[in-house]
């Protein structure tokens, strides 16, 4: 039974995905969305009995690794397809299907008058199959092949309007990004291979228990997959493509780009935990990384007009929290956070969507206002979602990002400190939006009555024409954002603090994580202190949001240029790497290429050709010639043999 | 069997003859051959009866029934008493039944059956009835099989013989072609060369050890230290010739492109296939169990005719505008890889070199199965030109035979990526880079020939005079030629000097005198030797659209079949590879 539904679980989104590829113009709209979400919500089903399975089994017997077949024995390295159930994967596994049924669901709705509708179920599909692949795959290479996987389906949706320049090159800018990220990561299965000589998580953790592998080594290996992961989660430096990716539709977003593929580093990272304990120098380049990406994204999300630009910067801010959280070794906080932020950020997206949807495409926050009026499902599921992620309690974000501040907060207090004031920045900006978009004076209302030059057409509430009325979205769309709002509230009793018995979550993770998580037992003063301050700032940060931005939505002040700019990195990029970049394929285009490459490759194939032409003469037809071709191959051969008589 | 059959004789004899004793012979380890052999036999006697009033197919099903029932045998019967106690001998030490002699009986049942579905389709468009092709296949296939089981050098050239005899006849079996004749002829006649040679080498062997039997000669050569050995490595020279002419490799190639383009396509596919897998079976067998003692001696041989036989084989491919031809320089091509597999000379490099033979015969069969497709009726459209814009026309066809055609360059997810991954592997672990090098150069130019096809292919013609650069960088290669497409006027007498055989010059082998017939460039005599001219006589002159290859080709059914499983095969072991994998590296395990 476990046998099977461990692989129904990634075998059903691709059997989507390729019926769906095979029918699915046919199928139509909206059947082709019903397929497409089916699929997906079956293999949450399939998840949710192996998770129930597993749970009925005592904690040190809950590992199951199915082997399909083997799939590359080349020398010494045999790579199967296997897929590896246990506590981490599955609530992986569990959260990446939910969500994901939820976002298929919406996509209907969203997606409904799009002539590609079909198209886009296909990658969405595939994208959840690549997703359950790397999430429970048993070796770094099939992991390896879901992270591409994703990385493949991301490309095609972030420039799913590929007629759209910004969308096309928006593509283009997350798979170079990613695959600068990715060469750590083949790097780092190089190095773990040469070191085990193998690449199962059970071959590899094993030697790192054993003491097999160096500390060098490890650190090496770590800080490798790291950069894969900082280029997947988008962290600081190689954050920018998250950005660009809000050119693709809002459930890409919501799905892929907040709730499930730019996890996917946390949960390498976490995975390889094992090796992480062998070295606490990784451990601290992960943790500061990630406060500072924190601190510095959420910083830049104060400050930007476009509705899903804030959230983007948001998304990056807490994956930072999620790898302060993963150095600090407070794994099942890292995984517990990641998980109510998947409903959360899911929601906000959503919500951004049904705003989006409702304003015929209108991005600007500038241009909005007063909207809790006409939508007020998405209004009140959007304060849901910014009380969540603020972290008020009892929301789940208050228990999750609690719990990693809490574990950090011995570690370290600097980074502590700057993890608490992200936490009234977080406050404060999801805060801004919210006023920004559902309160104070309608200046949608305005711009659409001035400009009707063109009514009906264009995009964005200028194009709407005079007389439009902001409209709530069909249910298919706001009943996504009524269960993600509820899950946002409950979501963080998987894991309450309060009573030993109550946190679920790190009792299932403690076979997974638990030898090489820190425990640092807090006096009872500091374990109820700490999480007080948390709920404490995180209401200050609501405080002055509310002051500032409640009647206002014009603050120069608050809007730094270099904030707006996020920090002006891509202009550094561009700066060091885009202008000499392009000078450098310029000289290879101009000169490099016509004199060296293509006088070598026609240079052999002229070389080919000749040797040919002589070559060939000895064709002749004459079977006279073919019999002494041969004795003379023989007399040759004799010839050498009988050098080596009596050798 | 014998009760019965002694006391029958008894009974009839007088009592002064002495009795007849029937040696005891154990005939289920040779259950596969003699299947085979005997369905032939029965096929034989039954088309003498019942004449030609019985469609071929009628025919092709016996042939494949025999095979199938052949291959069951080998997998039931033979396959679980190989896994239970190990390979054994059989027949008084003759016959050897093991890993490596089954994977040659899958190999060759495989490919008697798929070869007997496309000359199916093939006598069925020509109109020829008869059960001929199916009988030949069958007793060559027998022959084959003896040639990879055999434990004895005497079998060896059994098997030799029965394995090549069949197939001189199904090279001239089209006698509407000249062509045909000749490559029959040319066949015949170097195949006879070469196994004189061959019987030579088995002679001084013998002389040398005192027996034929592999493993007499191994414990000979294993407990005796031979200080004068000039007769046995001259045995050995020998046999090295022998089987080398068999496999197509350079310097004893010559026969290939004349006899693979003048055969009948059906008859190519199959004798690709089994010809080369019986001629590497015995190879493998004779050189790497019997002479393994003496392989100082023979390995720096192996090299240089690896070397020779990949450069020569993708550089003349390069050159080729008749695909018949192109196929004969890749078979040739293909050789070379598995030698490299052999000069390793380790478990993984004859592991790799089984498991090359095993995939690259299924997709040979599927190669030439679209060829006799498009070769149309008289099967003499195989230019180039004929498969421009095929994917327009037939795209399942088309899929087909790029699937078949990268698969032999060796793009991954194809069975023949791995093969040339295992046997360059199994030499870059031994440390010679060198061949390895080579090896992969040769990869390359030989991507460059399968790609101009599927290039082709995926082209549709452009109007004429249009189209020249194009035409000159995708059809033809390195421009020379390249007018050729357009402009069929030009002849092909340009193009190479042995353009200029005519094809009555068969009469002159022996004599060794001059050419009988007047050099006539291009002309109507049709030699078949012509490098680089265009397409053959039979069919639509070549670069001119013929009229067949405007129309969608039909694709019988017995083709499509083929096709479906040499496809499958090539893409299904390309991604799940462990199986055929596992299968090669037990078969390897005799060594």
């Amino acid at each position: 039974m476990l046998l099977y539904a461990t692989a129904a679980i990634v075998l059903l989104p691709l059997g989507g995905f390729f019926a769906l590829l095979v029918g699915g113009r046919r199928l139509g709209n909206p059947r082709a969305g019903w397929l497409g979400t089916g699929s997906v919500a079956l293999s949450f089903v399939a998840t949710a009995i192996v998770f129930g399975a597993l749970y009925a089994r005592p904690p040190s017997h809950r590992l199951f690794v199915q082997t399909l077949f083997s799939w590359l024995p080349v020398g010494g390295l045999h790579v199967s397809v296997a897929f590896r159930a246990d506590p981490l994967s599955l609530v992986m596994a569990l959260f990446v299907t939910g969500v994901s049924s939820v976002i298929h669901l919406y996509s209907i709705g969203y997606m409904e008058h799009d002539e590609q509708f079909h198209k886009f179920f296909v990658y969405f599909n595939l994208f959840v199959f690549s997703m359950l692949v790397l999430v429970l795959s048993e070796n770094f290479v099939l992991t390896f092949l879901g992270w591409e996987g994703v990385g493949a389906c991301s490309y095609w949706l972030i420039a799913f309007w590929f007629v759209r320049d910004s969308a096309a090159s928006a593509g283009k800018k997350a798979f170079v990004y990613n695959r600068i990220g990715d060469f750590g990561f083949v790097v780092a299965m190089f190095f773990l291979f040469n070191a085990t000589g193998t690449l199962t998580y059970t071959g590899v953790f094993s030697a790192a228990r054993a003491g097999h592998i160096a500390g060098t080594t490890a650190t090496a290996a770590c800080l490798l997959l790291f950069m894969g992961a900082v280029g997947k989660s988008a962290q600081i430096p190689l954050y920018p493509w998250l950005l660009d990716a809000m050119e693709g539709p809002t459930p890409v977003s919501a799905l892929i780009h907040a709730a499930t593929m730019v996890t996917a580093g946390v949960y390498l990272m976490t995975r390889i935990s094992p090796l992480l304990a062998l070295s606490p120098v990784s451990s601290t380049i992960v943790a500061v990384f990630g406060v500072v990406t924190a601190f510095a994204a959420a910083a830049a999300a104060c400050a930007q007009q476009d509705i899903k630009k804030v959230l983007a910067f948001s998304t990056v801010s807490q994956l930072g929290y999620m790898f302060f959280a993963v150095g600090s070794h407070a794994y099942t906080a890292a995984i517990f956070l990641m998980v109510t932020h998947a409903f959360y950020k899911a929601l906000l997206f959503l919500g951004a969507g049904s705003v989006i949807h409702g304003l015929h495409d209108e991005q600007d926050l500038k241009k909005m206002g007063g909207l809790a009026r006409y939508m007020p499902i998405t209004a009140v599921t959007f304060f849901v979602a910014w009380f969540a992620i603020a972290g008020v309690a009892p929301f789940s974000g208050f228990w999750s990002k609690g719990d990693v501040l809490t574990t950090a907060f011995p570690q370290g207090h600097i980074m502590w400190a700057l993890g608490e004031f992200t936490v009234a920045l977080t406050a404060y900006y999801i805060g801004r939006e919210f006023y920004l978009c559902f309160y104070g004076e309608e200046r949608w209302r305005r711009l659409a009555a001035l400009a009707t030059a063109s009514p009906g057409h264009g995009i964005g509430i200028e194009g709407a024409g005079e007389g439009y009325e902001p409209h709530e979205s069909r249910p298919v769309m706001t009943v996504p954002l009524i269960a993600l709002a509820v899950a946002s509230f409950f979501g963080g009793f998987i894991n309450l603090p309060i009573r030993p018995d109550w946190d679920f979550l790190s009792h299932w993770l403690a076979p997974v994580v638990g030898p090489y998580s820190y425990h640092f037992p807090l006096g009872l003063s500091w374990a109820v202190g700490l999480p007080v301050m948390d709920g404490a700032v995180a209401l200050i940060g609501v405080a002055v949001v509310t002051a500032l931005w409640w009647r206002r939505w014009d603050r120069p002040a608050l809007e730094p240029m270099f904030l707006q700019r996020g920090w002006h990195l891509d202009d550094l990029y561009d700066f060091l790497v885009g202008r000499p970049g392009y000078r450098a394929a310029g000289f290879a285009a101009d000169r490099f290429d016509p004199l060296v490459i293509d006088g070598g490759v026609n240079g052999s194939a002229g070389l080919i050709r000749r040797a040919a032409t002589r070559v060939r003469t000895v064709q002749t037809g004459y079977v006279r010639n073919y019999a002494l071709g041969i004795a003379i191959g023989a007399v040759a051969i004799m010839a050498w043999v009988l050098s080596r008589v009596g050798v | 069997m014998t009760g019965p059959l002694a006391a029958l004789l008894s009974q009839a004899g007088t009592p002064s003859l002495p009795q007849l004793v029937l040696p005891h012979a154990p005939y289920s380890p040779a259950m596969p051959e003699i299947l085979l052999a005997g369905g032939a036999i029965v096929v034989l006697a039954l088309a003498s009866l019942v004449g030609t009033r019985v469609s071929t197919y009628f025919w092709a099903a016996c042939s494949v029934a025999g095979s199938l029932a052949a291959m069951g045998w080998t997998w039931v019967v033979l396959w679980p008493q190989v896994m239970a106690h190990g390979g054994y001998t059989t027949l008084s030490g003759s016959i050897s039944v093991d890993g490596f002699s089954l994977l040659f009986f899958t190999l060759v049942e495989a490919s008697v059956a798929l070869g007997s579905l496309v000359a199916a389709a093939w006598l069925d468009r020509e109109g020829m009835a008869g059960p001929e092709f199916y009988i030949l296949a069958m007793l060559s296939g027998s022959g084959a099989m003896f040639m990879a089981a055999a434990n004895d050098l005497i079998v060896v050239f059994l098997g030799l013989e029965i394995l090549s005899i069949p197939l001189y006849i199904l090279a001239g079996l089209n006698s509407r072609r000249s062509e045909s004749g000749e490559a029959a002829m040319k066949y015949f006649i170097l195949g006879a060369f070469s196994s004189a040679i061959f019987v030579y080498g088995v002679a001084l062997t013998y002389g040398a050890t005192g027996t034929t039997n592999l493993a007499h000669i191994a414990a000979f050569l294993a407990s005796n230290v031979v200080t004068t050995d000039g007769l046995l490595l001259a045995g050995l020279a020998l046999l090295f010739v022998g089987f080398s002419f068999k496999v197509a490799a350079v310097p004893f190639h010559t026969w290939t492109p004349d006899v693979y383009q003048g055969a009948p396509s059906p008859a190519t596919g199959f004798m690709a296939a089994v010809a080369k897998a019986g001629g590497f079976a015995a190879f493998l067998r004779v050189f790497f169990s019997t002479f393994s003692t003496l392989r100082a001696d023979w390995q720096p041989a192996i090299w240089l005719l690896a070397v020779l036989t990949l450069v020569v084989g993708a550089v003349l491919a390069v050159v080729q505008t008749d695909i018949k031809r192109m196929m004969a320089y890749s078979s040739i091509s293909h050789a070379g890889f598995v030698l490299v597999g052999l000069y390793a000379a380790t478990a993984t490099g004859i592991a790799g070199s089984l498991y090359y033979l095993f995939t690259y015969a299924l997709m040979i069969i599927g190669t030439f199965a679209v060829i006799t497709v498009i070769g149309g009726r008289g099967d003499g459209n195989h230019h180039i030109e004929s498969y421009r814009g095929l994917a327009r026309r037939r795209p399942a066809l088309a899929l087909s035979l790029a699937v078949l055609l990268m698969a032999q360059a060796g793009v991954p997810f194809t069975t023949g990526f791995l093969g040339k991954l295992y046997v360059i592997g199994a030499v870059i672990q031994q440390h010679r880079y060198a061949l390895g090098f080579i090896a992969m150069v040769s990869a390359v130019v030989a991507a460059f020939f399968y790609l101009r096809v599927v290039v082709v292919m995926y082209t549709p013609r452009v109007p004429a005079g249009a189209g020249r650069l194009q035409l000159a960088v995708s059809s033809v290669p390195f421009g020379r030629g390249g007018r050729r497409g357009a402009v069929p006027t030009d002849g092909g007498g340009r193009n190479g000097a042995e353009a200029r055989v005519p094809a009555g010059t068969l009469a002159a082998v022996g004599a060794g005198g001059p050419p009988v017939g007047p050099p006539a460039p291009g002309g109507e005599a049709a030699p078949l030797a012509r490098e680089g001219s265009q397409g053959a006589a039979g069919g639509g002159p070549g670069g001119r659209p013929g009229p067949d290859e405007e129309r969608a080709p039909r694709v019988p059914l017995a083709v499509a079949l083929v096709l479906v499983v040499t496809v499958a095969f090539t893409v299904g072991f390309g991604f799940f590879p462990a199986l055929v994998v596992n299968f090669a590296h037990h078969a390897s395990l005799v060594f």
